[in-house]
């Protein structure tokens, strides 16, 4: 034999990090190219369709929930409405506990309750560990009265400071500021043009028990929703107190907390501890939750049924390419090659086409079915929230 | 090449098959016995010629041989290993160790050079490559006399060509026995003659036993010994060559 053919450097060796299996795979993915792209790229398709759904509904559901929570505390605690009761006979003529025929049921009219002893409540609930703030705030609807418009409103006595960290109204404010002190009114921009008043301008708000006082609009709002915008308006808690005529009481207590879907348990939690009825953001929207959740499980059923076709295809290429590679298996097979061996080798095979289809079905495709989104809503992009994806 | 001789040493019965028969298709209204009965004793370094009309089992009893099939009824061992109760890892195990092969047509994998095509037993073997098969590999390719062509893909080589790669690469594993079923029958005279030197060459220096399909009585005249099947049984066994047989 010849010196030169022994000469390390001159062989072309093959990796020596890859095993026998990894290696045969590959050339034989190689060798057959064109059936390699066309599994690759549907594979990739259909990874991109279970990605796009994925991302639309996780967008959906956080613009949705960003939307709703944008303008409500993540739990309010009020006190517990009058139910209405149908008047029981204690005459001995009828059954005890029936109801007497006849009895008019009606709705009692809702008074403005307070919460007892709302100051020791809002100590305690500021306690647990999972809540961020607790805000006191008395609401109550009145009437405006300028020239001669006048307009229902209502009425929202806050402590800024502890209220505007439950709704942020920083980008929501188109002039003025958001500090309320003494007679000042925060109004939205519906009702400032329903009323043709501006910022620094004063209008009288009237009570139904004839309460009166005038304020000085010193800040307009937009909150993107026609109803909020002319109806919506903030003043300082005393100033609201005395409106009201319930002064050092408070209606609402709003509270924030950490984690925005634990905020049903945490309402239970303050339920049983106060005693006054606690609302959480999840239960308020329980139907656009049950909506979400069908939008979710019809999602889930597509995805899976693309992933199932993704899969039957990738097996049925396999099956196809052991029928087409017969004559090899049948040389490996001879020169001592085991069944395991062989096995793996297609198995192999399948899984780097399974992940070189996903890898780019995700970066490629996605992208690709994002921007396309975009283009065709023009502008309605909103359903999609990709920053909210990111920080999944 | 200690070890390999020692291989060689331990058993001067390479190959001994008592009453061997295959059916096909057994328990079927079709089941056909194509060979009936095969006695056959190979000692070590014998060269031994297979002749016989087509369709009469010469496949079929390389195939046996090789553990590529299971006979149906009888006894096969190779090396002194008794191969009929075994499964199919151990066979496969008895086969890549002892047994190298080289059929008439499509013997490479085209998916790989001459080179790598030669290594694959090793690679098999090993898992890993390494320096050492890749040397082994390029050192066989050589003596086959196709150092050139060593980075060619293996489809692009010419018949004869392939069928000495096919053989450098029956020849990786050290085999005891080597199995060619008719391995010239799709080449030329002239490289027909090449390749059968080689073999008979290797044979020689090695002591390893060679089962050599052939249609070529010229060619099986120049082997130890021929034996004639001829309907699934061995019609004529006649010993070219005294000095070999015992
Ligand atoms: N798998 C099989 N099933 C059924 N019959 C077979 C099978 N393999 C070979 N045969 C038959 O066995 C006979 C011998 O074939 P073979 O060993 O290839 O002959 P040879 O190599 O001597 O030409 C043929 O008649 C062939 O049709
Ligand atoms: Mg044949």
């Amino acid at each position: 034999m010849s010196e030169k053919a022994l000469e390390a450097s001159e062989l072309k060796t093959l990796p020596s990090w890859q095993p026998f299996e990894w290696i045969v795979a590959l050339r034989f993915l190689g060798e057959g190219r064109t059936q390699t792209a066309f599994i690759i790229s549907g594979v990739a398709l259909g990874v991109a369709v279970i990605v796009f759904m994925s991302a639309l509904m996780a967008g959906l559901q956080s613009n949705i929930t960003k939307s709703v929570l944008s303008g409500q505390a993540h739990i309010q605690l009020q006190p517990a409405k009058e139910t209405v009761r149908p008047l029981r006979s204690s005459n001995s003529t009828l059954a005890v506990g029936a109801v007497v025929e006849g009895a008019i049921i009606q709705t009692p009219l809702q008074r403005i309750d307070s919460i007892d002893q709302w100051q020791s409540i809002m100590v305690q609930i500021s306690e647990i560990p999972d809540v961020l703030v607790v805000s006191p705030a008395a609401k109550g609807s009145a009437l405006v009265v300028r020239g001669n418009t006048s307009q229902a409103i209502s009425i929202n006595g806050v402590k800024p400071d502890l209220y505007f960290q439950i709704i942020d109204m920083t980008d929501k404010m188109v002039s003025g500021t958001m500090d309320l002190t003494g007679s000042d009114i925060l109004i939205g921009i519906e009702l400032a043009s329903d009323l043709g008043v501006s910022l620094g301008d004063k209008i009288r708000v009237t009570m139904a028990t004839g309460a009166d006082n005038t304020l000085t609009i010193t800040g307009i709002f937009d909150f993107g929703n026609k109803t909020a915008n002319s109806q919506t308006t903030y003043v300082a808690l005393r100033t609201a107190q005395s409106l009201l005529g319930m002064v050092g009481s408070v209606s609402v207590l709003d509270v924030n907390v950490k984690d925005i879907y634990a905020a049903e348990t945490i309402a239970q939690r303050i339920e049983a501890s106060t005693g006054v009825q606690a609302d959480s953001w999840i239960k308020n929207n329980a139907q656009l939750f049950t909506s979400l959740g069908a939008q979710q499980s019809s999602n889930t059923v597509i995805r899976l049924f693309v992933a199932l076709s993704v899969a039957l295809g990738i097996a049925s290429v396999l099956v196809v390419s052991v029928v087409q590679k017969s004559r090899e298996i049948g040389i490996l097979r001879a020169m001592g090659i085991t069944r395991g061996q062989i096995l793996r080798t297609f198995l192999l095979q399948g899984g780097l086409l399974g992940l070189c289809g996903s890898i780019i079905g995700t970066a490629r495709w996605a992208v690709g079915f994002v921007r396309f989104y975009y283009w065709f809503c023009d502008g309605r992009g909103w359903i999609i929230d990709l920053d909210a994806n990111a920080n999944r | 090449m200690d070890k390999l001789e020692a291989k060689h040493n331990t058993n001067d019965v390479v190959l001994k098959m008592q009453n061997v028969r295959k059916s096909f298709n057994t328990g079927l209204p079709n089941e056909v016995e194509i060979l009936h009965g095969i006695d056959l004793i190979l000692k070590r370094g014998e060269f031994c010629a297979v002749v016989g009309p087509s369709g009469s089992g010469k496949s079929t009893l390389l195939n046996i041989v090789g553990l590529l099939d299971r006979p149906t009824e009888g006894s096969l061992s190779i090396c002194g290993e008794e191969t009929t109760r075994m499964d199919d890892h151990a066979l496969t195990r008895v086969r890549g160790h002892n047994i190298g092969f080289v059929f008439q047509f499509h013997n490479l994998l085209s998916a790989f050079s001459a080179l790598e095509n030669v290594m694959m037993p090793l690679l098999g073997e090993a898992e890993f490559p390494n320096k050492e098969m890749t040397e082994r590999a390029a050192m066989l390719l050589d003596s086959v006399g196709l150092t050139p062509w060593r980075d060619q893909p293996a489809y692009q080589l010419s018949g004869g060509q392939q069928q000495r790669v096919a053989l450098a690469r029956a020849l990786a594993m050290n085999p005891a026995l080597l199995l060619a079923d008719e391995p010239t029958g799709n080449l030329d005279t002239k490289s027909a003659d090449a390749v059968f030197e080689l073999l008979r060459k290797v044979s020689r220096e090695q002591g390893m036993t060679v089962l050599f399909v052939t249609h070529d009585p010229s060619l099986a005249a120049r082997c130890d010994k021929t034996i004639k099947v001829v309907d699934g049984k061995v019609v004529d066994d006649k010993e070219v060559d005294d000095k070999v047989v015992s």
